[in-house]
């Protein structure tokens, strides 16, 4: 693996100063982000394997180029997961990848978000150099959480050599319900099951319909069907629907042309819009879904008013805007987090610092 | 670059002028500059170091926060922030050319949102404060430091603080969605969101745990949780140290995240069951608490699934707390441990190190040794679950000697950490106490890089400078004067 490493140094080297790289594991979320046409790929799918996994440390330690299905084989042999389920888009996905893209799927209400599990990473920056932050334990709080800066960074700051997350046990039990309901109906129920002691995992509400999981001791589970209600869904309709949504292949994630798919990310008690009766709405309210013709810009703003933002998810056209902005003091120290690990700009800007 | 701008940043005025400045913008009573009433702000919880600042200044408000850090900047007068001083490795030590910027004052909760599950409060409220106020609603914060009586929220987001549910709840990090606040110039900046997340870099991890060093924060929004509706604990007792680890790592392996997983060996139990009389077994090696929270019928099936591996990993005794008053009293022996070695011994500096949890045994037959080595007792309280040490170092400081001797096994240990593939510290910070081995952790490229992540934030370097990240200078000084196991790190730098 040295050698690989050595190589992608090489690589980020020679490119410094003369073009720009854009880091390429199974290249599954390629359309994410904003997209630099001038970027050479810096393939990265070669620094791949388990570096250490003891499931009783409940930590695991791979290299960024590792196949994100071979990580999740491994733990299922153990009992283990994953709990913030990544979203693959691709076979090809790797875990160094999901955690530059910093995305979670459906069971990130009940069980945390990605960055929740980072404990550390090793990478190789726009400097050249080999960074090793964070580490294999716990808690751990020796030095600035760099590690976690990197979750979500889209390969921004550096190649994500090495990372180290934690892993959690399977739920023993787990259960899904479906109810009939409107859109305010599911996120007033939701919020206030929140704020009980259930075992939640992950919701979707979506075109008049609430799916709810549950996941946890089977005595909970059992407890809190009875007390909810609603229709038990057969376990392997329930798995089927759950990677659906994280695959994100329902029909509200299916582009037309001359559409935006817009991922809105709202505190979570924010009311149902009227004119959005059309969302799919995830995490207990607090991820909704719209499809809307190119040219309706109103989200950013709308999201941004009730405290939330607003991502051009997939069909944003060449220049537009894809995140949401940030305050200037905020983008100034993001654009000198960007210089002390790329001071060139030698990796690609697919998280635009604007 | 920049090394010694970031870490002795010369203010532009003397200690005259720099008081006269502070006058204007605070009532009398919000400025501290006589040396008798400085005192009390010496230092925090690790009363070792001590250091007398210029002025301590008590803003009620946040304009006046505001104000204080434009005329620092100004002045380039070093601002060192403050909770409650209960933090345990000097982050709010002072600087001797500088302000203490006491944010207890800052001490309301703002607003509390049941149906949110959100709290949102100044840096000076109280930990405890949180759940109390949110007990009416069936929630609470989960971050529940030994210190949460006294200890303040601002303090706990600069430390990144845990407790001993933090395995199963999360540390601060986890349990903050936002922080508001203010840049070293006095700029404002909110990193994170009350939505799931935000735009950009995680800042808000970045903040969390920087030991006020990148920001200055004046309001928190913070996670609640609706809190179990029983817990129950089990007690166990164990006749090796290495037994009682592995029934914790079989615990794990079992598929249990238990609520607390807590450790003390037989120093700690003594010394603590002599204080609060909390029923532990004297005889033993070790004891475990095993605490389940949830349902009472989830609490059931998983006290039995832990008393079943206890008792195939040979504990001599184990025994599930009856009643909410009893299982309190098994868990007030153990939040008791620090003042209980306070009780047997004159001073203790406690310790701080996480490592693998499948290296316990051998960290404490090390400990054992350094304890010969060093003529010193040491008790140990672990928290089990998640690898993360506190060893007790009984010392006497009226001794000569014997504090140093105490400082140099305390590095051992942390020391020890690193090499079984931890780290030197795990919830309490570097501050000024962990500096040294700061050098062991990490390598002089990825120091260069916290400076840069530091200037980044706080580009003239008047937050708390001095603290948590060591220079490449101290390291080389510090790797002639501790060679360690014959290996001299950093051996290729130049020596100055």
């Amino acid at each position: 693996m040295n050698a690989i490493v050595d190589r992608l140094r090489e690589q980020v080297l020679a490119a410094c100063g003369r073009r720009r790289l854009e880091i390429r594991g199974g290249g599954s979320k390629s359309w994410y982000g904003a997209p630099d046409p001038d970027a050479e790929p810096l393939e990265v799918g070669l620094l791949s394997g388990i570096i250490r996994y003891e499931p009783s440390e409940l930590v695991l330690t791979a290299y960024g180029g590792t196949p994100l299905r071979e990580v999740e084989a491994l733990l299922a042999r153990h009992g283990q997961w994953l709990p913030f389920s990544p979203p693959h888009f691709a076979d090809s996905a790797t875990i160094g990848g999901a955690v530059a893209a910093g995305l979670s799927g459906p069971t990130r209400w009940g069980h945390g978000a990605l960055r929740d599990y980072v404990l550390g990473v090793r990478v190789l920056d726009g400097q050249g150099r080999v960074l090793r932050f964070g580490g294999e334990v716990m808690k751990n709080v020796a030095g600035y959480d760099v590690a976690r800066l990197f979750a979500g960074s889209l390969g921004t700051l550096g190649v994500i050599l090495e990372v180290s997350l934690k892993v959690l046990p399977l739920p023993p039990a787990t259960l899904t319900l479906r109810f009939a309901c409107s859109q305010d109906e599911a996120i007033e129920r939701l919020n206030r099951w929140a704020g009980q002691p259930l075992p939640l995992s992950a919701s979707v509400w979506w075109q008049g319909e609430m799916t709810l999981r549950l996941a946890g001791a089977r005595a909970a589970v059992e407890a809190a069907a009875a007390r909810l209600g609603g229709e038990v869904l057969p376990e392997a309709a329930a798995q089927r629907f759950w990677e659906e949504v994280r695959e994100q292949r329902l029909p509200v994630w299916n582009l037309h042309e001359g559409e935006v798919l817009w991922r809105l990310a709202l505190p979570p008690t924010t009311p149902a819009w009227a004119d959005a009766e059309d969302a799919l709405v995830e995490w207990g309210g607090g991820l909704r879904w719209l499809r809307r013709p190119v040219g309706d810009d109103s989200w950013f703003e709308r999201a941004r008013a009730v405290g939330g933002h607003a991502v051009r998810w997939r069909g944003a056209r060449a220049g537009e805007r894809v995140f949401a902005p940030r305050g200037a003091a905020e983008r100034a120290i993001e654009e000198r987090l960007k210089a002390a690990f790329d001071p060139d700009g030698v990796f690609a800007r697919r998280l635009p610092l604007e | 670059m920049a090394e010694t701008a970031l870490h002795t940043p010369s203010p532009a005025v003397t200690r005259e002028v720099f008081v006269a400045e502070l006058r204007r913008l605070l009532p009398a009573d919000g400025l501290i500059h006589e040396e008798a009433e400085l005192r009390a702000y010496e230092c925090d919880g690790l009363s070792a170091f001590r250091e007398l600042p210029w002025a301590v200044a008590l803003p009620r408000t946040e304009e006046e926060v505001v104000a204080l850090l434009q005329t620092c900047h100004r002045l380039r007068v070093p601002v060192v922030p403050r909770g409650a001083g209960t933090g345990l490795s000097g982050g709010a030590l002072p600087h001797p050319q500088g302000l203490v910027l006491s944010l207890a004052r800052l001490n309301r909760i703002l607003a509390l949102d049941p149906f949110a599950r959100t709290a949102t409060v100044q840096p000076g409220v109280r930990n405890l404060a949180i759940s109390e106020a949110a007990a009416p609603y069936g929630l609470y914060y989960a971050p529940d430091p030994s210190s949460q009586i006294a200890c303040t929220l601002g303090g706990n987001v600069a430390e990144n603080s845990g407790g001993v549910h933090c395995l199963k709840y999360g540390l601060t990090v986890h349990n903050v969605l936002r922080v508001r606040g203010y840049t070293a110039a006095g700029e404002p900046v909110v990193f994170g969101s009350l939505a799931p997340d935000a735009p950009g870099y995680d800042l808000l991890a970045l903040a969390i745990g920087s030991e006020g060093m990148l920001a200055v924060v004046t309001e928190i929004t913070v996670k609640l949780l609706p809190r179990p509706q029983t817990a129950r604990c089990i007690l166990a007792a164990f006749d090796s140290v290495r037994a009682a680890g592995e029934a914790v790592a079989a615990i794990i392996a079992e598929g249990i995240i238990p609520a607390g997983l807590e450790m003390m060996d037989q120093g700690a139990t003594i010394a603590a069951e002599d204080f609060v009389h909390a029923g532990y077994p004297l005889e033993a090696a070790a004891v475990l608490l095993c605490e389940s929270d949830g349902t009472p019928e989830e609490v059931e099936e998983e006290i039995a699934r832990m008393g079943a591996v206890l008792e195939r990993c040979g504990a001599t005794e184990w025994r599930v707390s009856r009643d909410e008053e009893e299982r309190l009293r098994f868990w007030a022996g153990r939040k008791a441990a620090f003042p209980a070695a306070g009780r047997v011994s004159p001073d203790y500096y406690c310790m701080d190190g996480t490592i693998p949890r499948k290296a316990l045994g051998e960290m404490l037959e090390a400990i054992a040794e350094m304890e010969r080595e060093y003529g010193l007792r040491c008790l140990n309280v672990f928290h089990a679950g998640d690898g993360n040490l506190h060893p007790l170092i009984l010392f006497d400081a009226n001794q000569p000697g014997e504090w140093e001797r105490a400082e140099a096994f305390g590095a051992d240990i942390l020391e020890l950490s690193v090499r079984l593939g931890g780290t030197v510290t795990g919830e309490h910070g570097v501050g000024v106490e962990k500096i040294n081995q700061m050098c062991v952790q990490f390598s002089p490229v990825e120091l260069e890089a916290f400076f840069q992540v530091k200037a980044a934030f706080d580009p003239a370097g008047i937050l708390n400078p001095g603290k948590a990240i060591p220079t490449l200078h101290r390291c080389a000084e510090y790797g002639r004067m501790r060679v360690s196991r014959g290996k001299l790190p950093f051996a290729e730098l130049p020596r100055f």
